[in-house]
């Protein structure tokens, strides 16, 4: 159970990666972009992969008329994400503490895995939304209205993961580092919960 | 039968002269056999996408523009304004950089560049700065190799036809001017028949300081009336000589193609600049009243300020002795070149066929020894033979200019024999030669007048095309020809035209600057007086007569782009800031019937226009860099009302 305990402190503490690295990035090249622009999304804002690069997307944006590029104070989810991220690596790494004292059992591991899961899929689902609603809601008076085939008005959102053709743009959307590392701490909280079980059952 | 004959005779005769004239056409790449056998198309093609090895910075001559190409494909990549009006981005024409063709004569809008020189450091070159000389109205600029801008232009007092100058010392100490008339100093009015004596030389020693690069005259050495060509820094072993070519030194003030020939030598000057400079810090010299104009652009503000200058501290020779020597060299030498080590001066003697090498190494026990030959107004003149390490019996005619690769080579050029020649240094023998296309002046090796040349490609740059490329009427371009230095055997690799008279050229490695060059100025450093960092200070101030339009551009429009309330009689400044902080997106400006040229904004710049509007009516103006998918909608309406019109200032965007 030591072991588990300090596999699930060590997997919470992972998740205050996201304060150091960028959780995310979404990057668009073009033939006469021959250095991407690119935004890396942090969990309190966004900022560009070269100094003035959120500056230039607004600026190519204007013309399909999408909204600037949302500052820290312009979403809610700047500030809840940071406090949400803080309070779930305090309580794992507390309750793998208490694990390693002894006063928990590993259920709580995989109980914090599962509250942690549900957070990440509940911002995943909230980042979707905004890169639709993005993409999606332009200003009625842009200076390009681009049709589909069918009809419909073009949407831009850049795509949730992979690649997507945007005009004349190709948009790649990955996690980073900071991302990465809230995978892995979540996995290695998952992992300290088999752990745990395994070395309850021996004893 | 006769009429067969004929005929026949015709044919033979047609045929010599179709082979004739394909010998001509190949006259390059005969040799050879052909680029595509030899593989030498692949040596300078540079596919799509792909980008040269290094620079080269190619003098513009009576342009008054300095050159950027790429070696080894001979692409022009830009044309650096510097003592020109330059319409294209309004170098000249804007408010901000008019001062920087500001002399003691008033506004000169151009001048005729020779020589550029990279700064160097410990000998090799550092890849800060170029220095070019105005030879006309002389002056020294200083050209940034990080914006790729003029920075700085000093003039030159006493001094006319600025032509053995701008070369640089080994740690840029100094850059050097030399006169190449002599002219009464200080000037005045007299019979130009008393030049003999009268006359004199100022070679100057323009302090450079270290960080900024800023020029100030440290001193002037005031020389006889001789013409001093062309000079050299020594280098290594050398370091802290300078060496001065000189012709006329019969000192004629006419007819100079026949009486400045006459001596069997002239001399090149050998001058110990470290001593000097060791003089004039303990108080030597005699501060002299001199006008002279030293115009500075500043990088932050966007904006050059001239100064006037009233003083020059004059060194003279007789007042330093054991400073100045005289190596005589034969017939009017032009070129006056260090080897990579500083042993040997080569100067060469244009008039004669054979180059004449002096040993530093001999001279300095020359001089420990005063073995003099006599003196000229002071300065003792060195025995010949007591000199000389040297002679390259070249075969050609009319040496001009060496330079060096650096495994022991020299190459000299030959003006009216057209062709480069290779020689061993030490050896003096010939290993080499090649035709150049056609009468070639100087040559260029990257690096090649440094300690450590980057010697790989030689270009020669010639003053004469003809036949070259395709005509263009009576003015062509002139052309350069680079060789392939890395063989025992030069090849001739490719023909390029360059553009006003290519006088020199200076070159390095791409990485010595790739790096280094800006991709924007910072809007957020921008300390220009009249900018705006931000649309919403947009605006538009009369003061008395003048207007000052403060205003902004980013794509795809003029923020404010309707003007109103300018009368006739106005002076309407356009203070134009850019407010892209995106690589290569510039904004143009122009106003119909502004009697100016263009201004071209760089991202995060600013740039004024000025506008004296004669006619009442509205009328345009628009942007003319074609920035974006709605560049041709960038463009704005100013209405012009008559003098006595009460019309008060208004202005906006996007209002209807």
């Amino acid at each position: 159970m030591k072991k588990a305990s300090i596999l699930m402190i060590l997997g919470s503490a992972f998740i205050l990666g996201l304060f150091v690295f960028p959780m995310w990035n979404i990057r668009l090249g073009a033939p006469q972009y021959p250095e991407p622009l690119g935004i890396d999304i942090y969990i309190n804002g966004l900022q560009g992969e070269n100094e003035f690069d959120i500056k230039n997307i607004d600026g190519l944006n204007h013309y399909i008329g999408m909204k600037i590029l949302p500052k820290p104070d312009d979403m809610w989810e700047f500030s809840v994400f940071p406090l949400v991220i803080s309070i779930m690596a305090g309580l794992g790494i507390c309750i793998g503490l208490l694990g390693f004292l002894d006063k928990l059992s590993h259920n709580w591991f995989l109980f914090w895995f599962i509250l942690m899961s549900v957070f990440g899929v509940l911002g995943i689902y909230d980042f979707s939304q905004w890169l639709v609603e993005y993409g999606t809601e332009l200003d009625p008076n842009a200076i390009m209205k681009l049709m589909n085939p069918d009809g419909t008005p073009m949407k831009y959102n850049p795509p949730l993961f992979g690649h997507k053709k945007l005009l004349n743009f190709d948009a790649f959307s990955y996690p980073r580092l900071g991302g990465i590392m809230l995978w892995a701490g979540m996995m290695i909280t998952l992992f300290a919960y088999f752990v745990g079980r395994k070395s309850l059952k021996k004893s | 039968m006769k009429i067969k004959q004929i005929k026949l005779y015709a044919a033979i005769a047609t045929s010599f002269l179709m082979v004739n004239c394909g010998n001509q056409g190949d006259a390059g790449t005969q040799k050879s056999g052909g680029a595509l056998n030899s593989g030498i198309a692949e040596k300078v093609y540079i596919a799509p996408g792909e980008r040269d090895e290094q620079y080269a910075f190619i003098s513009g001559g009576y342009s008054g523009n300095l050159l950027v190409y790429g070696l080894p494909s001979g692409r022009l990549f830009k044309e650096i304004p510097v003592f020109s009006q330059f319409a294209t981005s309004g170098y000249g024409y804007s408010e901000e950089t008019k001062p920087m063709l500001n002399t003691s004569f008033g506004f000169v809008p151009w001048d005729d560049l020779h020589h550029p020189d990279i700064s160097q450091t410990k000998g090799e070159l550092d890849g800060r700065w170029v220095f070019v000389n105005g030879n006309n109205t002389p002056r020294i600029a200083r050209v940034s190799l990080s914006t790729f801008e003029t920075e700085e232009i000093i003039e030159v007092p006493n001094s006319a036809g600025n032509h053995s100058s701008s070369f640089v010392t080994e740690n840029s100490e100094y850059v050097i001017a030399g006169t190449r008339f002599s002219v009464p100093v200080p000037q005045r009015d007299m019979p130009i028949k008393e030049y003999k004596s009268n006359f004199k030389g100022a070679l100057t020693f323009i302090e450079v300081e270290p960080e900024h690069g800023h020029m100030d005259i440290k001193f002037q050495l005031i020389m006889p009336g001789f013409n001093y060509d062309l000079s050299h820094p020594g280098r290594d072993k050398s370091h802290g000589w300078f060496f001065f070519s000189t012709y006329n030194t019969e000192e004629a003030s006419s007819l100079l193609e026949v009486n400045a020939s006459q001596n069997d030598k002239d001399f090149i000057a050998a001058i110990n600049w470290k001593k000097i400079e060791e003089y004039v810090n303990n108080g030597g010299g005699t501060k002299m009243p001199a006008k002279y104009a030293h115009n500075v652009y500043d990088e932050s503000t966007h904006t050059g300020t001239s100064t006037m200058k009233d003083e020059v501290l004059t060194v003279n020779p007789s007042d330093v002795p054991g400073a100045i020597f005289l190596l005589p060299t034969p017939k009017s030498p032009h070129g006056c070149d260090v080897d990579p080590s500083g042993q040997y001066i080569i100067g060469s003697g244009k008039l004669s066929a054979d180059l004449t090498i002096h040993s530093f190494d001999k001279m300095i026990a020359a001089i420990d020894a005063e073995k003099f030959d006599g003196e000229a107004y002071g300065i003792p003149v060195l025995k010949f033979e007591e000199v000389l390490a040297g002679t390259v019996k070249s075969g050609g005619l009319g040496p001009l200019h060496t330079e060096f690769d650096g495994k022991g080579n020299a190459y000299t050029t030959f003006f009216i024999s057209s062709e480069v020649v290779k020689w061993k240094l030490g050896t003096w023998e010939v290993v080499d030669r090649k035709p150049t296309y056609y009468s070639v002046g100087h040559l260029m090796i990257p690096g090649g007048n440094s300690r450590k040349p980057h010697g790989k490609y030689l270009v020669a740059l010639n003053k004469i095309t003809k036949d070259r490329y395709l005509p263009t009427g009576p003015e062509m371009e002139h052309s350069a020809q680079i060789y392939d230095i890395s063989g025992e055997k030069m090849e001739l690799l490719l023909d390029f035209p360059t553009h006003g008279e290519p006088h020199y050229a200076a070159g390095c490695d791409a990485d010595l600057i790739v790096n280094n060059s800006k991709k924007i100025y910072r809007l957020d450093e921008n300390k220009h007086p009249y900018a705006i960092t931000s649309p919403d200070q947009a605006k538009v101030v009369r003061e008395g007569n003048e207007v000052h339009i403060y205003m902004s551009t980013i794509r795809s429009h003029f923020t404010p782009d309707n003007i109103e309330g300018i009368k006739i009689g106005d002076k309407v400044y356009f203070h134009i800031t850019n407010h892209e902080q995106d690589f290569d997106v510039p904004h143009g400006f122009a106003m119909i019937g502004a009697k100016t040229s263009e201004i071209l904004v760089m991202p995060g710049q600013t740039k004024t226009s000025l506008w004296e509007p004669s006619r009442v009516g509205v009328w345009p103006f628009y942007c003319t860099d074609f920035c974006s998918a709605l560049h041709q909608e960038m463009q704005g309406y100013i209405r012009v009302s008559p003098a006595n019109s009460d019309l008060e200032l208004s202005w906006s965007l996007g209002e209807d």
